[in-house]
């Protein structure tokens, strides 16, 4: 075949919008590690391991190419993003049901990259945690005493065996999240400030650990549009949706909703609005397109956080938006030059 | 010295290499011993040859034109002998082949004797400007090579604004450029020419910032008078200013509507190029016989402007500008970014040739393997059409060719800015042509099986009206036969008729007569 113009082209690929993406991911990982413990390391290799080899059986099957398509690495960012999303001390079978499920169901069967209209990463999550409640919500608590925490090899054991060290239980380990313990004493009548005073785990933002797990993650969300890999759209609108919504609520009665700051780092609210909200394939394309979504999303959460029946929301305001993005595209496309306004 | 009023969507910073072939002044080629020129040259209509193999012509003599208004004629570039009216390989993006005539020159390069020359050209009319220049075989040098005459009639649309194209923002080609810096006179007047063709109010020569020598050149030209009129407008780096609505949207503000032209907004453009030509074929009486065009790429050693005859195989200039042929990897006519691969070096360079880029593998960089388009919407940012770039992608691959055009496929200029951006590597513009392509040509078949249609319904129609007269001639033969038959019963009938009228009267006469003895 003749080549088609333009005849050169810059150094840029998938694989490396997808190589920056995990560098990118790297601060918000470390400070994971260090408050969670070891167990997001291990979920992330059996995601890895899991998701690749199920993306290679697929391609395989569907006699598509196996090697150009793993080495795009969209397949390996997914693998982590949903590894970042699951708690520290779920048992290998929770990443592995997780990975193969989005990997199946949320992929391939819609096409393989570029088709699925669905973030996969997050289909993986939310289907762990309707099927298994009690796993996905077993966070470790970030200020165990040395003396109980967990090492590696026992993470591993406990990943793999099920079993904890001895003199060890699960309610000296676990702690509910921030936003689970903020929800829960909401309903029992305490008001915010008693709550962030009180309980334990709270800290001056939102959590121990996590406010700065939400601060790596903005960090390198902010790079990443320095880098023109994301642009500043979807997380913008996102967190600025997010704000209004719980600036007015908190406004109205500061003691029983938490206050925006709380929202935003909190969670995974970070890692939402800049390498979930931000998948290229399910997001809208369209600039306008993407602040409708990006605000939805950021409304979304705050009602299923406030009034919804699970603590965070990322997946499941994110997997409902996935679905408005064909009717935003259709009617939020840019006007054409030489053409009307009107038009 | 103005900046540009306007901006356009999108456009791509590159990286301009045209350093390289800007080191020496535009020089001529050596006149090689064959010209081969085609037939088909530009958009419009294929060309009759004017002379026959074993003809002797002289340069400038006209050697092939069209009845067809959309058509500019073709002359002999230099004295020969022609040699044969054959099929040769032209340069198209299709890499076809076309008839072309052949001349081997004679290395006397002798004109017939004097030139018509019109050094007071004010005293002409527009349709006499008009008829030079198509005469002159002048096409847009600037790149589609549509015939300028056509161009300077604006019929009954009022010129507010001349545009000349001096942006040239393709990278590697700096013709333009060294045009304006070498010949700056010989542009105001082909300006000047061709504003007296249109009647435009003013002049606005449009120039990318980053060619401050043709800049400095084109404005230290102007007289006073001059500058009235004219004005020079830098306009940002930035690709693709130089195409015509971007232009015409940098310098004016104005935007061309879709599927209309400039001049529907009282703007005429023209490149510099073009307007060289313009000077030349009305004060020196010069037709179209030769062009400068940059040969340049990392496969020739010494990159340079050139003026070229007409019809010159490109390996002749290449191997002037010293052609590594190891180091050939592709040979492009155009720029990097909207040009076309030339399969053969033996074709020639034609009008609208303004640049042969012999591209080393490091500029074509390794083949890339097509990804599936991850939506990320870069080529949407970058389009200067503002069109959504990947949706048209997505239905010109499912061949569904209504849903493109309700994406606006006919606004796409392709300029190339999405492919170049795309990580997944889609050479989005060609599947673009291929729709493009494909639309039109459904819109042809539509239109023969619609004249098909009206053939075959009118047949029916001659058919059914011959039934009809049939039938009414059979119809009045009948009745004529039936009318005379009646007339022989007719008396008798009459006589019937008549007898009951009588008897009807008398029966209202009595009824008559008794209502008013009752009353
Ligand atoms: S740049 Fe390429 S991958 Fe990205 S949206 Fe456009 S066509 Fe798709
Ligand atoms: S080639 Fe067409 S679709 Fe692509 S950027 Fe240029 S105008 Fe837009």
């Amino acid at each position: 075949m003749i080549a088609s113009s333009p005849h050169q082209h810059p150094d840029n690929s998938i694989t490396s919008v997808m190589l920056t993406v995990i560098v990118a991911l790297i601060p918000g990982i470390i400070t994971h590690v260090w408050f969670f413990g070891p167990g997001l390391l291990i979920n992330m290799c059996i995601a890895i391991v899991a998701g690749l080899a199920t993306e290679a059986a697929i391609l395989y099957l569907r006699k598509h190419p196996v090697k150009v398509a793993l080495y795009d690495g969209s397949a390996l960012v997914t693998a982590i993003l949903f590894a970042l999303t699951l708690p520290s001390l779920a048992p290998w079978w929770i990443p592995f049901i997780g990975i193969v499920f989005a990997m199946i169901f949320a992929k391939h069967l819609y096409g393989g990259l570029g088709q699925n209209p669905f973030n996969p990463a997050m289909v993986g999550y939310a289907m762990l945690l309707i099927s298994f409640p009690q796993e996905m919500t077993r966070w470790l608590s970030p200020e165990i005493p040395a003396a109980v925490s967990l090492g590696l090899i026992d993470t591993l054991r406990h990943s793999f065996m099920g079993v904890l060290p001895t003199g060890i239980n699960y309610d000296a380990l676990s702690m509910a999240t921030p936003l689970d313990a903020m929800k829960v004493q909401i309903g029992l009548g305490q008001t915010v400030a008693t709550i962030q005073q009180s309980q334990a785990g709270m800290s001056q933002l939102s959590g121990i650990g996590w406010e700065w797990i939400n601060i790596m993650f903005l960090l390198g969300g902010a790079w990443l549009i320095f880098r023109k890999i994301i642009s500043f759209h979807i997380p913008a609108a996102m967190l600025a949706g997010l704000v209004l919504i719980s600036g007015l609520f908190f406004l109205v009665s500061p003691d029983s909703y938490a206050s925006p700051l709380f929202h935003l780092f909190a969670g995974a609210t970070m890692l939402g609005a800049f390498f979930i909200a931000t998948d290229p394939v399910t997001a809208s394309t369209t600039p306008r397109g993407r602040i409708i979504y990006g605000l939805c999303i950021g409304i979304l959460i705050y009602v299923i956080r406030a009034w919804g029946g699970y603590p965070d929301a990322i997946a499941f305001a994110v997997l409902i938006m996935n679905m408005a993005v064909p009717l935003i595209d259709y009617y939020t496309q840019p006007r054409v030059y030489g053409h009307n306004r009107s038009s | 010295m103005t900046n540009a009023v306007g901006r356009f969507h999108g456009g791509l910073h590159l990286e301009d290499h045209k350093a390289c072939s800007m080191q020496s002044a535009i020089v001529a080629a050596p006149l090689p011993e064959q010209l081969i020129i085609p037939l088909l040259q530009h958009i419009g209509a294929p060309l009759e040859p004017l002379v026959k193999p074993g003809d002797h012509v002289f340069k400038g003599q006209l050697i092939a034109d069209s009845d067809a208004n959309l058509s500019a004629p073709v002359h002999a570039p230099s004295s020969g002998t022609i040699s044969a009216i054959e099929e040769r390989s032209i340069p198209h993006p299709s890499g076809r082949a076309e008839k072309c005539i052949v001349i081997e020159t004679d290395g006397k390069d002798e004109w017939p004797g004097d030139r018509q020359t019109y050094k007071n050209y004010q005293s002409l009319s527009a349709d006499q400007l008009r008829t030079i220049i198509r005469q002159a075989g002048i096409v847009g040098l600037g790149g589609a090579g549509f015939p300028s005459h056509i161009k300077l009639n604006p019929g009954q649309h009022q010129i507010n604004t001349l545009i000349l194209n001096g942006a040239e923002c393709e990278p590697y080609i700096s013709c333009d450029a060294m045009l304006m810096q070498e010949r700056p006179r010989d542009i105001i007047n082909g300006l000047k020419i061709i504003r007296q063709t249109v009647n435009a109010r003013q002049c606005l020569i449009g120039i990318e910032d980053n060619k401050p020598a043709a800049i400095a050149a084109l404005s230290n030209c102007l007289n006073d008078d001059e500058k009235q009129y004219i004005k020079i407008i830098t306009v940002p780096t930035l690709y693709p200013s130089g195409g015509e609505k971007q232009l015409i949207k940098l310098l004016t503000n104005l935007e061309v509507p879709s599927r209309q032209h400039p001049v529907d907004v009282g703007v005429v453009c023209h490149n510099v190029g073009t307007a060289i030509a313009v000077a030349d074929a009305v004060i020196e009486g010069i037709p179209l016989i030769s062009r400068t065009m940059t040969i340049t790429g990392g496969a020739v050693n010494k990159p340079a402007n050139i003026q070229s005859l007409l019809g010159t195989p490109m390996r002749h200039l290449l191997t002037a500008c010293g052609l590594d042929d190891h180091k050939l990897q592709r040979l492009i006519m155009g720029g990097p970014m909207m040009g076309f691969e030339i399969s053969s070096m033996d074709t020639p360079v034609i009008k609208t040739t303004n640049c042969l880029l012999a591209m080393d593998k490091q500029e074509t960089g390794e083949p890339q393997t097509a990804l599936p388009c991850i939506r990320c919407g870069e080529c949407a940012v970058v389009c200067p059409a503002q069109l959504l770039p990947q949706q048209l992608y997505w239905w010109a691959k499912a061949r569904d060719f209504d849903k493109t055009q309700e994406y606006n496929l006919f606004d796409c200029i392709e300029c190339g800015c999405c492919s170049y951006v795309c990580p997944s590597h889609i050479p989005l513009v060609h599947y673009y042509r291929f729709a493009k392509t494909a639309i039109l040509e459904e819109e042809r078949d539509r239109i023969k099986s619609d004249r098909a249609r009206d053939r075959h319904d009118f047949r029916l129609l001659r058919l059914e009206r011959k039934k009809q007269e049939d039938e009414e001639r059979k119809r009045k033969k009948k009745e004529l036969l039936k009318k005379v038959n009646d007339d022989k019963s007719d008396s008798k009938k009459s006589e019937i008729e008549a007898a009951l009228e009588r008897v009807k009267a008398k029966k209202q006469a009595t009824r008559e007569t008794e209502q008013s003895r009752d009353s």
